[in-house]
């Protein structure tokens, strides 16, 4: 006897052997197992019941476990951690353990992933919800050995009585294949407990090792089966056709430019969106690229170029602003000032750009529609399909699957939107692709910032006042699967009444400044809707921006100051004694300590004196927040006068984000996360002139390769500060927080090797030749 | 359309297929292998990379007329079932984050250690350069084309 998992979360109290279909015993299936083979077929997908441990946690009669998780992972190996959590709070072996992750029929809606929140957010219920699995079968083998619980010990899933350790039972034999039955309780999923305590910190055993990822062997092997590859029979091709410039209108579509062609089966269209669907996918491919379509451009320019953009947005009149934050007196310290600097930065759009572009599979068999997708908001475009399509939420389902990161891309998952349109438009499963130059061209964008800062020192270079304004072109901000923001939907004039206006960050820092202004305004761009630039969350969404900023100008006043950098943010930040309760100043300080320590920092100023030969060297520290998380980065540069190319040569981060489940993969995150800092602080910029985006490639929206990778990376994990007052602290998340400070860190660097400070990302070869020229260097 | 005989991973194929398809379709669509992805379609990323006659191949660009020779995949490079050892370097190494890209990281790596069974520094970066990965895990991944080197030795 065989059930699916949507099976055994609809039976109550029935006994069942095996839980999915297709899957037996055995951890090596169990491993291997997914939601796109533990998810039933026909429907109706109602929301698994957070309130109920079986929608958590099975255990199996061979004595595994598998564990429910609404969230995905983006290739930082959660559920890998999500397991060690678990296990350890079941006192069951890491190996005996699986994880399902995302798929919104068979998990419970965690929300994704997004805010690196994973662990943050989501660890410590799931703790709750293994720790109260564990105590219902301490309770069971209570009950069958007429002993009380505390007279039982439990070691990888085998229970036995302390004083006859010959009365011993599996967690397998107590509810193998059988619902626990025990219902939860909290006001919301985040909230959820049962009546067990999870267990303190010292006590974990798994929970602090580097077990190995196990989604990484079907990863270099060929065996995973990822959203691209998802087939299911009758299952067609579709491509898009986009308009050639933006706020372009649909005029007509001539069929017959592709009606004779090999496996043509329709095209469709509605308002300006358009599509091509044929039985291949190469066939698709060639019949979007021969369509002819009829456009007319939009009769004013959607937007500045690229290089009037900076222009513009200090010109524009916000759409909105929020009130400055003013604390002291600012007016009245830069007045009595014996320095005043000031400087202005500007940052560039950034295509999110995932190394394989926008996917999606959606199949409306059984009058349902079930979307497979590596869409990280699952639950949300499960949702957002239901309501964009007009169907019962019931009715619609999201698979969610591995798929290629772009770090915030898939938050709006146009693909998975115009696979279920395309699909109940056709009445077969339609497997929806974009191509490279549609990706780069249209994929959301992280916004461009403009932001122009002042800073007041008195004549022994404290700084007495810090005024920051930041303008963000960050409009028309997408990023929750709406149907009514998809791109999708923007084509086809489905669009809400005012734009999902994005925000405009001040920087995170523990400074201690006694007179500040910090101020933030949002500006838009002529065209609003249907624009390729969108903007989306990218990596953190605003913080590599402001924090590019910010501690570049921070840099440029330790120089007025005539400050060491290291020393002059050690004592911005030691200028103060109050703390906040994550201790977030005390481990400030500890990071920064940390990284110069690691890196051998040799206190003097910036820039350092300027030497011969073709290579000058550098090295800039930059340190910033997220949420709890605090990171303090230095870089170490070289910079060629002759060609203007930046080496950056080797990075320290020294990273505290509480309790880490996994060294091993926290330190793997970080390593991608600052390389990904360091691709946008030297290469990336999303390129438009006034009618389209030309960044569309490779070529043209350039990113890190093999060749321009540092030598050396090295990270410090400043966790456990000794402050024996302090208690343990929580896992704080770690997927982001290294993608602020990393650029700053650059230019600080650069500025240190060659007395020229950039003040504009990216540092391409050609834009930072033409600033050594113009200083001389 | 028109018969094309196709040898993959030792096995031979004969398809009813446009010559024209490039390759990376016919991989993906008709012999249902997973290895090779579509990144780009115009060779500039490497993430459908597959050994044609020893070279690291983009089958993305590659007409499928146009095969002469046996095509080996990411799932033909192991020997016996098993792993190659340039495989096993990537496990021991950690190296993946999404692992979208590694499909062209690893064939690439193959071809170049075929060739050249002790490369410097330098070599690996430029053997490897044209092979982009969006999570930037090339600092592992040169670690692992250096531990797999030592293996192969």
């Amino acid at each position: 006897m065989s059930t699916t998992r949507r099976d055994f979360l609809k039976t109550s109290g029935m006994l069942v052997v095996g839980i999915s279909s297709g899957i037996s015993s055995g951890i090596g299936s169990l491993a291997a197992q997914t939601p796109a083979r533990a998810a039933s077929t026909g429907g109706p997908y109602p929301d698994p019941d957070f309130h109920q441990l079986d929608s958590w946690i099975v255990i199996r009669e061979d004595n595994t476990a598998t564990f429910y998780v609404g969230k995905t992972d983006c290739g930082q190996g959660t559920g890998t951690a999500f397991r060690q959590m678990m296990a350890d709070e079941l006192d069951m072996a890491y190996n005996k353990t699986a994880c399902v992750m995302g798929s919104t029929d068979i998990t419970v809606d965690q929300g994704g992933s997004g805010g690196s929140d994973a662990i943050q957010t989501d660890g410590i219920p799931m703790r709750r919800v293994a720790a109260e699995a564990r105590r219902v079968l301490l309770d069971l083998a209570s009950k069958q050995f007429g002993v009380p619980a505390d007279q039982l010990t439990v070691s990888e899933g085998v229970i036995t009585v302390k004083s006859d350790a010959s009365k011993r039972v599996t967690y397998g034999q107590l509810v193998g294949g059988k619902r626990f039955n025990v219902t939860l309780t909290g006001n919301n999923v985040d909230a959820t407990t049962g009546v067990a305590k999870v267990k303190a910190v010292q006590d974990l055993k798994i929970v602090g090792t580097s077990p190995q990822r196990y989604d990484i062997p079907g990863k270099v092997d060929g065996s995973m089966k990822w959203a691209v590859d998802m087939k299911v029979p009758g299952m067609v091709h579709a491509r898009n056709v986009r308009p050639p410039t933006a706020g372009a209108k649909l005029l007509s579509i001539d069929e017959s430019s592709v009606k004779g062609m090999p496996g043509f089966i329709k095209v469709v269209s509605k308002g300006n969106y358009v599509a091509v669907v044929c039985e291949r996918e190469e066939q698709a491919i060639n019949a979007s690229r021969q369509l002819k379509v009829n456009w007319e451009k939009a009769a004013t320019a959607p937007f500045p170029s690229s290089e009037d953009l900076f222009k513009y947005m200090r010109n524009a009149m916000p759409a909105s602003a929020g009130r400055p934050a003013v604390t002291g007196n600012p007016d009245a310290a830069f007045a009595g000032a014996a320095q005043v600097v000031e400087a202005e930065y500007d940052f560039p759009y950034q295509g999110h750009t995932a190394i394989g572009p926008a996917h999606a599979l959606a199949d409306p068999s059984n009058g349902q529609m079930t979307i497979y997708s590596n869409d990280m908001k699952s639950y949300g475009m499960r949702t957002g399909v239901a309501d964009f399509l007009g169907m019962p939420r019931d009715q619609v389902r999201v698979v969610w699957m591995e798929g290629p990161q772009g770090y915030g891309r898939t938050a709006a998952d146009d693909a998975g939107f115009e696979a279920a349109y395309l699909a109940k438009e056709i009445g077969r499963p339609v497997r929806v692709q974009w191509m490279r130059q549609e990706e780069t061209a249209w994929d959301t964008k992280g916004p461009a910032f403009a932001f122009k800062l002042r800073g007041a020192l008195d004549a022994q270079g404290n700084l007495l006042a810090f005024d920051y304004d930041a303008r963000a072109a960050d409009y028309n901000h997408l990023g929750y699967n709406e149907p009514d923001t998809v791109l999708i939907a923007q084509l086809m004039g489905k669009r809400r009444a005012n734009p999902a206006g994005g925000s405009s960050a001040t920087p995170n820092e523990m400074y201690a400044i006694a007179n500040r202004r910090m101020s933030s305004s949002v500006v838009g761009l002529p065209l609003v809707w249907e624009t390729p630039l969108r903007t989306g969350n990218l990596r953190d969404p605003n913080g590599p921006q402001s924090t590019f900023a910010s501690e570049s100008f921070i840099d440029e006043l330790a120089a007025a100051a005539k400050a060491d950098p290291v020393d002059f943010r050690l004592k911005l930040l030691m200028a103060s004694t109050t703390d906040d309760t994550g201790f977030k100043r005390a481990r400030s300080i500890a990071a920064v300590k940390a990284a110069a320590e690691a890196f051998g920092w040799d206190k003097r100023l910036s820039p350092k004196p300027r030497a011969t030969g073709n290579i000058l060297t550098g090295r800039g520290i930059a340190y910033t927040f997220r949420s709890q998380t605090v990171v303090a980065t230095i870089a170490e540069v070289e910079v060629n006068r002759r060609t203007g190319h930046v080496w950056v040569k080797r990075m320290v981060i020294a990273h505290d984000c509480g309790l880490v489940i996994n060294p091993e993969g926290v330190k793997r995150t970080i390593e991608g996360g600052t390389l990904h800092s360091v691709s946008r602080a030297l290469h990336e910029e999303v390129k438009f002139d006034t009618e389209k985006v030309t960044s569309v490639d490779w070529l043209t929206h350039p990113s890190l390769t093999h060749t321009d990778t540092p030598a050396k990376i090295d990270i410090v994990l400043v966790n456990g500060d000794p402050n024996p007052n302090r208690p343990d602290l929580p896992a704080y998340g770690a997927g982001e927080t290294v993608c602020k400070p990393t650029i700053a860190a650059v230019a600080n660097a650069i500025f240190d090797a060659t007395g020229v400070r950039l003040r504009r990302v990216p540092f391409r070869d050609e834009r930072v030749l033409a600033a050594l020229k113009a200083a001389g260097v | 359309m028109s018969n094309v005989t196709l040898k993959v991973n030792g096995k031979t194929h004969t398809l009813d297929i446009d010559p024209a398809t490039p390759l990376l379709y016919i991989l993906r669509n008709d012999l249902d292998l997973r290895g090779p992805r579509f990144g780009c379609g115009l060779g500039q990323c490497g993430a459908c990379t597959v050994i044609i006659n020893g070279t690291a191949t983009r089958s993305c660009i590659t007409p499928v007329s146009s095969v002469r020779t046996e095509v080996t995949t990411l799932e033909g490079i192991g020997k016996d079932g098993g792993l190659h050892p340039i495989q096993q370097a990537w496990i021991d190494e950690q190296v993946p984050q999404c692992g979208f890209c590694q499909n062209g990281q690893i064939m690439t790596a193959k071809a170049l250690l075929d060739k050249n069974k002790n490369p410097s520094d330098t070599e690996i970066r430029d053997g490897m350069a044209r092979t982009l990965c969006r999570c930037m895990t090339y600092y592992r991944v040169q670690a692992a084309i250096k531990r797999a080197a030592k293996v192969l030795a």
